[in-house]
């Protein structure tokens, strides 16, 4: 067959490891078809995120960090194979074999297997506490070790050092670093940052020691273990992690004499090949001018240079920049460059104010036209300005200190517009200005469509705010603007009109139309103010001037269906109901005939009320003692919980009560869009509490706290905003959250997509909720608490108001129902009847309305 | 006393009491085939007309719905939104403005505090 033939013609690429860089290399390689690929990974696991490893001590689980799935490598057409180490390569045949005896043909080779943690070959070193912080299972040895440990030791202070001694610290043990050399990071910080970083670890509650070499380890008196350090002092400790550089797993390409470096590492040259034409190495375990890059991006652009190459294309390898900007524990830390002014005749110029904890350095050339590196401890909010001036070769202002400088009067910002199309802006994926314009050209309407596109931003996330000024700006100058009217009756957006409303104290709709809008208003800018006027004074929704400015769901307090009928959904908090409660809802969908399903969001809804049958249907419910369920308002809808700790064998806390108490607390609050919750009792997370507005998962500790999760149209997992809560701190932040959002979200704007565009992202929420950073987290309290005092049930209010009730009759003029409200039955329930199962109806005046008719007519005469 | 089928009067629906500011009424009558036929009433103070008469049927939704739409104006024309999927239907010519649909529009008027449809 003709297919067939066309799959055997195909090249066979064979991909050694499954690393972040092998991913990237099947990710870019599966986007031409010509090409079989099939990818050998000795890990039980495909590709996963080693960056935000430690957040997997943070409650993220392996599936979390996992980049890719076999269903999605099956999409790609890519063949794996897990547990597969490879043991033999055949150069000449073309044939690698693995453990198992398994042979795979290659046309070409790619060796992308990464490297492994060094552990420096200390006398005593190799007992069973004594670990390393590479891959989940790792972790998993970690955490087991934990269990059982009380004092933890992270010998290497580098940037991965400080990231397993957070992991360490975040397992609850006491935590010590120990470094070799007189400071922290000495890679990416010069002696004054490290000073002041080490400081701040300390300040966090982690002992770090410096100058320190390890003679040997022996047992210890108080703990496990001890250190016995060359200038005579000692340390005990129960756990020691090792995190003292990498070496490149480079034994394949040993045995199989391929050219290896003096130091070790597989020697490639621009291209990514290494000695043998059809074999390329990539990664962590290529050598590169002398040279491991041991950041992930680097490795994606050789993924994407030996794509290129293999494809025919030109491309060229010409090194990577080393900056970086990450927080450790909570400390921000940024490097650009030559951190340490070693490029001759450099100059300095160094700003430290040891109260606040900032450090800023900067190294100019000497005649202070170009900026050749940065050090930043404390405050990295110059990083991305700093990182342009030098990747793009920007002459520097006349004062470069003026950079650096706090309050500086004239400080030299650097517009985007400043940067040329090849700056980059996302080095984790390699995204240009160039690229981020050309999506915007393919049709991305805003930030968060450049984002997926692109996939700017979605790798260690540390450009967001800068892809989001790129991307405002080339929306502005476009014309396309980042506008942000609601509608043509008012030039505001939602947050603005927010803003207006409060410092003004409007109360209705007529003043704010008549104060800051123009003509009569519409379906888009009155819900809007409706929403606003409800979350600032939390008037009862239908007082009469807020009436006109809802929809019809919120009007008639029910969801309208296709056909005019509305859904009746009280409330059950948590989804716990009695089943007393439960047999009126069965004796009230019997008497009405309406159509009965169990939702979703763990409620009953019932289906086919007429409009006119909305108050007697709910009479009956009020006074059994049910609420309104909200189902028609961009408001708080559900709070879905398993039982928890009081019946579940593997529940930690009580999740029920807690689902319980949070939506009796947030019923009724208006918002930009609904909001559901999520409280799981354990970490099988039973409630999908992830895929929620809020996410709230136990732990044996207390609650982790996930914000921006979303099923439905775009799926989307919530961010862990906040670990190990007490009760207390955790209805606190949430109320601040969701009044932040309530006051900045746009209109029909969910979390997830306000977390996305939210400038400075989850960092930036974390600082406002947690540090107070806007100093607004008394008012948000204040305000939640005003609403939660001020709940009332909607339908208990409008069913004690006769002037509310008539609106619930259809016709003003006659008591009849609208003859075009049909049912047919199907499976024993009503569903609305199609066009074609209709029956005509024939006008039958009432009596009322010939009254009227003849009153019209004596009129005429 | 009695009209014949082609021949319009003005037959009165309401007091104007009844009418909701800024939002919509429904009466239900007849048409000459004896049919029921629903008119949804809106009462815009703020707005040229101030009362405007429009079929209650939504020709895109297939529902008697109108009346509880919100209303407004787009570019100046008085409007009322589809509460199910929200195009604008014109109150003053029925037309909509998203879609090739209209709907009919009823001569009406107030005349000592009574709402009076031309039907």
């Amino acid at each position: 067959m003709k297919t067939d033939k066309q799959l055997l013609s195909k090249a066979k690429i064979v991909v050694v490891g499954n690393g972040m860089v092998g991913h990237h290399f099947v990710e870019e390689m599966a986007k031409n078809s010509d090409y079989q690929i099939t990818v050998l990974s000795a890990e039980s696991r495909l590709a996963y995120d080693r960056v935000y490893l430690s957040s997997y001590f943070a409650g993220k689980t392996a599936d979390d960090l996992a980049l890719t799935t076999p269903e999605h490598y099956d999409e790609l057409g890519v063949t794996f194979k897990t547990n597969a180490k490879v043991t033999n390569i055949d150069k000449s045949a073309k044939v690698v074999t693995t453990e198992s005896g398994d042979c795979f043909e290659y046309d070409k080779l790619i060796l992308a297997t990464g490297s492994y943690p060094f552990v420096p070959p200390i006398p005593g070193g190799d007992v069973e506490h004594s670990l390393v912080y590479r891959t989940i299972d790792d972790l998993e040895a970690i955490q087991a070790s934990a269990d059982v440990s009380k004092v933890g030791v992270v010998i290497g202070g580098g940037l991965l050092g400080l990231e397993a001694a957070k992991a360490v610290k975040e397992l609850g043990l006491e935590t010590h670093v120990v470094e070799f050399a007189p400071q922290l990071m000495g890679v990416q910080v010069d002696g004054g940052g490290g000073r002041l970083l080490k400081t701040k670890i300390e300040e966090l509650g982690v002992q770090v020691h410096t100058s320190k070499a390890t003679n040997e380890i022996v047992a210890g008196d108080k703990h496990r273990y001890k250190l016995c350090f060359s200038d005579g002092t000692e340390l005990e400790t129960d756990l020691i992690l090792f995190s003292a550089g990498i070496r490149p797993y480079d034994n394949l390409a040993r045995e199989f004499d391929l050219e290896i470096g003096q130091r070790g590492g597989i020697v490639i040259d621009n291209q990514c090949k290494t000695s043998d034409a059809d074999i390329y190495a990539i990664g962590e375990c290529a050598l590169w001018n002398n040279f491991i890059y041991g950041l992930v991006a680097p490795g994606y652009s050789m993924a994407k240079v030996a794509v290129k190459d293999i494809c025919g294309e030109e491309a060229e390898f010409t090194g990577a920049d080393m900056s970086t900007k990450l927080k450790l524990m909570g400390v921000e830390v940024g490097s650009i460059g030559d951190a340490h002014a070693k490029t001759e005749g450099s100059l300095t110029y160094t700003y430290e104010n040891q109260p606040e904890g900032v450090y800023k350095k900067i190294v100019v050339s000497s005649d202070k036209k170009a900026l050749l590196g940065a050090v930043l401890i404390g405050d990295t909010s110059e990083y991305d300005t700093l990182l342009q001036y030098m990747l793009n070769a920007i002459e520097l202002p006349e004062s470069p200190e003026g950079l650096i400088l706090p309050m500086a009067a004239d400080k030299p910002t650097l517009g985007v517009d400043a940067l040329p199309d090849t700056a980059t802006i996302c080095s984790c994926h390699n995204v240009t200005k160039g690229d981020i314009i050309a999506a915007i050209d393919c049709g991305a309407v805003d930030v968060g469509q450049v984002k997926s596109g692109t996939k700017a931003g979605s790798g260690c996330g540390g450009c967001a705010a800068l892809v989001k000024s790129v991307a405002d700006n080339e929306f502005e100058k476009r014309g396309v603007e980042v506008k942000k009217d609601i509608c043509e009756h008012f030039a505001y957006s939602r947050k603005e009109l927010f803003d207006i409303v409060s410092v003004e104290k409007i109360k209705t709709f007529d003043e704010l139309l008549s104060s800051h809008g123009r003509g009569l208003g519409c379906e888009i800018c009155k819900p809007v103010a409706g929403s606003v006027l409800a979350s600032v004074w939390n008037d009862y929704i239908l007082k009469k001037p807020h009436l006109s400015l809802q929809d019809t769901n919120d009007t008639y307090l029910g969801n309208m269906q296709k056909d005019g009928t509305y859904s009746v959904v009280p409330r059950i908090a948590g989804g716990e109901i009695t089943p007393d409660k439960l047999i009126v809802l069965g004796q009230v969908a019997k008497k009405y005939n309406l159509y009965t399903k169990i939702t979703g969001g763990a409620r009953v809804d019932l289906f086919g009320a007429r409009v006119e049958q909305l108050p007697p249907i709910w009479k009956e419910l009020v006074d059994a003692g049910f609420e309104t369920g909200h189902a028609y308002g961009k408001s708080l809808r559900t709070v879905k919980s398993c039982v928890g700790s009081t019946w579940c064998r593997y529940g930690v806390q009580d999740s029920m009560s807690m689902a319980i108490d949070l939506e009796n607390r947030y019923k009724g609050l208006r918002a930009p869009h609904k909001i559901k919750f999520g409280v799981s009792g354990c970490t099988r997370e039973c409630a999908e509490a992830q895929g929620k507005d809020i996410g709230i998962i136990a732990t044996e500790n207390g609650w982790n706290l996930f914000v921006g999760g979303n099923g439905g149209m775009k799926p989307r997992h919530g961010d862990l905003f906040a670990t190990d809560l007490d009760d207390e701190t955790l209805v606190k932040y949430v109320d601040r959250i969701l009044m932040f959002y309530v006051q900045t979200g746009d209109r029909l704007q969910r979390t997830s997509v306000w977390m996305d565009n939210l400038e400075g992202g989850l960092t930036y929420l974390q600082d406002v909720i947690m540090k107070d950073s806007l100093g607004i987290t008394d008012a948000l309290e204040e305000q939640m608490a005003a609403i939660v005092g001020s709940y009332q049930c909607e339908w208990k209010t409008t069913l004690e108001d006769p002037e509310a009730l008539k609106r619930f009759q259809p016709f003003v003029n006659s008591d009849k129902s609208d003859s075009n409200i049909q049912f047919v039955t199907e499976r024993e329930q009503i569903r609305p009847a199609r066009g074609e199962e209709k029956i005509a109806v024939t006008f039958i005046p009432s009596v009322e309305n010939d009254a009227t008719e003849k009153e019209a007519v004596a009129e005429e005469v | 006393m009695t009209t014949t089928n082609t021949e319009k009067t003005w037959r009165t629906i309401c007091d104007s009491s009844d009418l909701v500011k800024d939002s919509g009424i429904c009466a239900l009558l007849a048409n000459e085939a004896g049919n029921e036929e629903q008119i949804a009433i809106f009462h815009l103070p703020n707005s040229e007309d101030k009362i405007y008469a429009v079929g209650n049927y939504d020709p895109i939704g297939k529902a008697n719905v109108l009346y509880r739409g919100i209303v407004g104006c787009i570019a100046d024309e008085p409007v009322v939104a589809s509460p199910l999927y929200k195009q604008h239907f014109s109150l003053k010519t029925g037309r909509c403005l998203q879609e090739e649909q209209s709907i009919s529009v009823y001569p009406i008027r107030i005349e000592n505090e009574q709402v009076q449809v031309l039907y």
